[in-house]
């Protein structure tokens, strides 16, 4: 059998880290850096005798997120102990939800290879706490415990495995990722580790009903690496399956260089993590009417807002997805409109140039360093004539390397574009003078020619002249 | 007159009237600690140098009129499992030898507040668990009746010191039994309060579900003084009860004329010794005679309760204990090969046998497989005797009982038999299992003089209920007149 007879099954555990503001049993900062340990206090230091108080707006994170994925919201939850020993875990338990998460049963849609909608079904949302962090002495061998991330929120999103390539995870993650940015309730920058997921990858023949034996790899916060490894993983369980061998269920590491994955045997026995109540925290209880507050201040989804733009800016379907599909593009785009006044414009800035730079540079769109006036700005400038678009893609280049006004840059560079009719003409004239020979195929009927000769006035300016006026004396030149 | 001797509203009283200064009261306790801790053993930790320094500054401050509480100046002694700035909370344990708490609990903030002196951290089960003070790391405190017998636990060394005038008053905790039974083998009046009535923020958790910090002190005025001290809603603490703060004092009517009390047969039944249960007929007696409505009711909770509580109190205390990890502020192995070996070492050398024993049980239950059979089957019957106690609560004021089937056993009587020591706990336990409040008074002393304590049970809340019924049976009897430790050999 071949790898075509396989069908992949993959679920997702998506850690997202919440963007409140303090922890979510103390009050300590949840900045993300600074000198280890300075966000700490007794309580996320798990001191003797320090007891939790559950931050509200963990609650009502995890309930907006539960809304804006499908999910019936539990109003009556509690918070569970799960318990480990790790330096990275002061209590030695982390406080999470175990048989009563905040929020179940949703689901996200997302679009699969040949174009059709497919639903992903969420089984739970629940909220927890982040541990903290080892860091690995290089010199003394020594390992130093870090507390500034231990007790900040996160929320894990457990999907039921309806994800059937590598591909499809991707697109789900991405709809995730995107959906928690329009809320605002995590600012999901993978490369931070704010938004990390768990991949579960299981193979099964075609027609087979049952699931095969699951791996998992843990802690993945690339799309790249994720796509990778589901398919390195696959490959591996099927060619297993082929040699007449079992796939054993166990968490693997995934390694980036090498592309390959590893068994952890670090992790001696199967864990049991001895779940149970918190007694230090009281149960979590929601009226209907705070749950429908919270729905009513749902800020407008990628999905809304799509057709918001197809409607009043006329955009294609795929730039508008393209757009929508993250809130920090998309609101690059609606509030670089009120500067410029032109969304066409502003669309092909982001679907070419800023799209194809992010992509080279794997910048996440939050990521983008200037801004929408700046962005605006630019527009403004090919749209006066003060620049020509080529010269607009330098000013872009300068705007990710060194964000500033796009009129300063262009200036200091001297990039200002020549429209002075005198100062073309010269131009045109030397040109002319030059290169006889593509005036004579002109003149002969062959109009390639011109557009080498605009190209050569355009070399001699460094692209600071006006092509349409270049063009325009061109023509009238050649004419004569 | 013999300072030590006063209760605290004396003291307060002979403050006022400028009999006493502060300064004189803290010297007092000083040389009485100085005299007596050799033979009671009640402190880990004595603050006699600072304690003085603090008297000073605060007779200085009252001279000035900088400050004018009442309880300025008044000392105190704090079981070692709550957390004071500064000053090492050991919790009794190898494991937190060294242990300074970077903040106050707060109960201490509360104290601090009114200017009250700490004269030192007292001795205790190691964290809390047990129930004869045996299990400290540090020392065994002496019972002052008779220093050859234990003074009950795990607050042992709170009851030992206000038993021994070491110190006018303490703070105790109360997980099964730990502030009420020393009360009694030690002939002093001890409350456990309502689960939530007090902030267990900065004690050092045992049990979390169970645990309640209360006041152990030489009569129920006190008792009522310093219960209204230590409550009140703490945003620190959600299990913390937001409800209207009191004065416990005012409820100390020297009236039970019409209290209806249920005596539960159960628990004056198998185990329980002779004495013992004469003394409490005696003040079932007294009751009827001071008007109250005195009625034998069943009530079989008791022999649920104390397996229920085993199980409850050791699963949580196995997780609790976790961060006792030997990585950050505890003792930590000498030799490890690796992080395993860290964890396996600190905890098999700094945990001492009843706290290994817990944990292992504790872990026990909570694993998987286990877990409904155990834990969940707990708390079910937890819930069934909270409506017993529900039930019964219909029908009486207070439900009486004794606190301890005995009276002070000898050292090293029952160390070996943890199942007997676990009985003892037997009329204690419900109480916190239904999360209840109740206090021991003393009520006379058997034929060798040692006390015997009487434990009366309110409903949720309550607390006025049961210290108006303690005080008055203590106003009609006058036990502190008629006894005094004798420190026998």
């Amino acid at each position: 059998m071949s790898r075509e007879d396989y069908e992949i099954v993959i679920g997702l555990e998506v850690h997202a880290e919440l963007s409140t503001k303090t922890k979510i049993f103390c009050s300590c900062s949840t900045e993300f850096g600074g000198e280890p340990n300075k966000h700490t206090c007794p309580v996320c230091m798990a001191m003797p005798g320090t007891l939790p108080v559950l931050n509200e707006k963990v609650v009502e994170y995890a309930v907006k997120a539960g809304l804006a994925t499908n999910c019936t919201i539990s109003k009556d939850s509690k918070n569970d102990r799960k318990n480990y020993f790790y330096p990275d875990l002061p209590k030695a338990y982390q406080i999470s939800q175990y048989d009563k998460p905040l929020c179940e049963n949703g689901y996200v849609e997302i679009e699969t290879e040949n174009g059709e909608k497919k639903e992903i079904r969420i089984e739970r949302i629940h909220i927890e706490e982040d541990a903290g962090k080892l860091n690995h002495d290089d010199f003394g061998g020594g390992s130093l415990v870090d507390l500034n991330r231990a007790g900040v929120p996160l929320i894990e999103t457990v999907s039921k495995p309806d994800m059937r390539s590598a591909e499809e995870a991707e697109q789900y993650l991405r709809k995730l990722k995107s959906i928690f940015e329009y809320i605002e309730v995590s600012d999901c920058k993978m490369q931070e580790g704010s938004l990390r997921a768990d991949v579960n990858v299981s193979v099964r023949k075609k027609g087979e009903t049952e699931f095969g034996t699951r791996t998992e790899m843990k802690n993945m916060n690339s799309f790249r690496s994720i796509v990778r490894a589901i398919n390195y993983e696959a490959d591996r369980q099927i060619d297993l399956i082929e040699d007449g061998g079992t796939v054993t269920q166990e968490t693997l590491r995934w390694d980036d260089v090498s592309g390959k994955t590893f068994s952890m045997r670090d992790k001696e026995d199967a864990q049991d993590y001895r779940y149970f109540p918190d007694p230090d925290l009281v149960a979590i209880k929601l009226t209907d009417e705070y749950i429908d507050n919270i729905r009513k201040e749902l800020p407008e989804l990628p999905e809304i807002r799509k057709q918001r733009y197809l409607e009043k800016y006329k955009l294609a379907e795929k730039d508008a997805k393209l757009i929508t599909s993250s809130k920090y593009l998309s609101d690059l785009f609606e509030k670089a409109i009120e500067v410029c006044n032109n969304p066409k414009a502003v669309n092909n800035w982001i679907i070419s140039d800023i799209s194809r730079i992010l992509n080279e540079t794997e910048m996440e769109p939050i990521e983008i360093p200037f801004d929408a006036n700046q962005l605006g700005k630019l527009v403004i400038l090919i749209d006066k004539g003060t620049i020509s678009s080529s010269i607009g893609k330098k000013v872009l280049t300068e705007l990710f390397e060194n964000p500033r006004d796009p009129e300063e840059i262009i200036k200091e560079k001297g990039w200002i574009q020549i429209s002075d009719e005198g100062a073309i003409k010269e131009v045109v004239m030397k040109i002319l003078e030059a290169n006889q020979k593509s005036v004579e195929d002109y003149k002969a009927g062959k109009d390639k020619a011109l557009g080498f000769l605009v190209g050569q006035a355009m070399k001699e300016t460094k692209g600071k002249a006006n092509p349409q006026m270049l063009n325009k004396m061109f023509k009238e030149e050649l004419n004569k | 007159m013999d300072i030590t001797e006063l209760t605290v509203h004396e003291l307060q009283e002979k403050l006022k009237n400028k009999e006493l200064t502060v300064t004189q009261i803290t010297k007092a306790y000083v040389d009485r600690i100085n005299e007596k801790e050799k033979d009671v053993k009640a402190f880990v930790t004595t603050l006699t140098e600072e304690a003085t320094n603090q008297a000073e500054q605060i007779e200085q401050k009252i001279n000035n009129g900088e400050i004018t509480g009442e309880f300025a100046g008044i000392p105190i002694g704090i079981k070692d499992n709550m957390c004071t700035k500064g000053v090492k909370t050991t919790c009794s344990s190898k494991m937190l030898e060294n242990f300074v708490a970077p903040y106050n609990a707060t109960v201490i903030e509360k104290l601090n507040d009114e200017n009250i002196i700490n004269l030192g951290k007292l001795n205790m089960d190691e964290f809390a668990m047990g129930g004869s003070t045996e299990h400290s790391y540090f020392k065994k405190t002496a019972n002052p009746w008779n220093l050859n017998k234990v003074p009950g636990g795990s607050s042992g060394g709170s009851a030992a010191a206000v038993a021994a005038n070491m110190v006018p008053w303490a703070l105790g905790s109360d997980t099964g039994g730990s502030i009420r039974q020393p009360s009694s083998f030690c002939g002093v009046v001890g409350l456990k309060p309502t689960y939530g009535l007090v902030s267990r923020y900065g004690l050092v958790a045992f049990a979390s579900s169970l645990d309640q910090i209360g006041p152990i002190t030489k009569d129920v005025y006190d008792n009522a003084m310093l219960l209204n001290l230590i409550t009140g809603h703490d945003e620190k603490d959600t299990t913390s009860s937001n409800i209207e703060k009191k004065d416990y004092t005012k409820a100390l009517k020297n009236d039970v004329k019409g209290l209806k009390i249920g005596v539960p047969k159960e628990f004056f039944g198998e185990g329980i010794e002779p004495d013992v249960k004469a003394k409490l007929e005696e003040a079932i007696e007294k009751y009827k005679e001071l008007g109250a409505d005195v009625e034998e009711c069943s009530l079989d909770v008791a022999k649920y309760s104390l397996a229920a509580y085993y199980i409850i109190a050791c699963a949580e205390a196995s997780s609790n204990l976790g961060r006792f990890d030997g990585i950050r502020y505890t003792y930590r192995a000498n030799d490890f090969t690796d992080l395993r070996d860290i964890y396996k070492k600190t905890r098999s050398e700094a945990f001492g046998d009843e706290v290994k024993r817990r944990i292992i049980l504790g872990t026990y239950v909570l694993s998987s497989g286990y877990y409904d059979a155990y834990y969940k089957k707990a708390q079910k019957v937890r819930t069934l005797v909270m409506n017993e106690f529900n039930k019964a609560f219909d029908k009486y004021d207070v439900i009486l009982t004794p606190t301890s089937p005995t009276v002070a056993f000898d050292i090293g009587g029952k160390v070996e038999d943890p199942l007997a020591m676990y009985l003892s706990d037997i009329c204690t336990v419900s109480v916190n299992i239904a999360g209840l409040p109740g206090i021991s008074v003393p009520c006379g002393v058997d034929s060798n003089g040692m006390p015997v304590g009487m434990q009366l049970i309110g409903n949720k809340f309550q607390e006025e209920t049961i210290l108006n019924a303690a005080y008055t049976y203590e106003q009609a009897t006058g036990f502190r007149k008629n006894n005094k430790p004798q420190f026998m050999h």
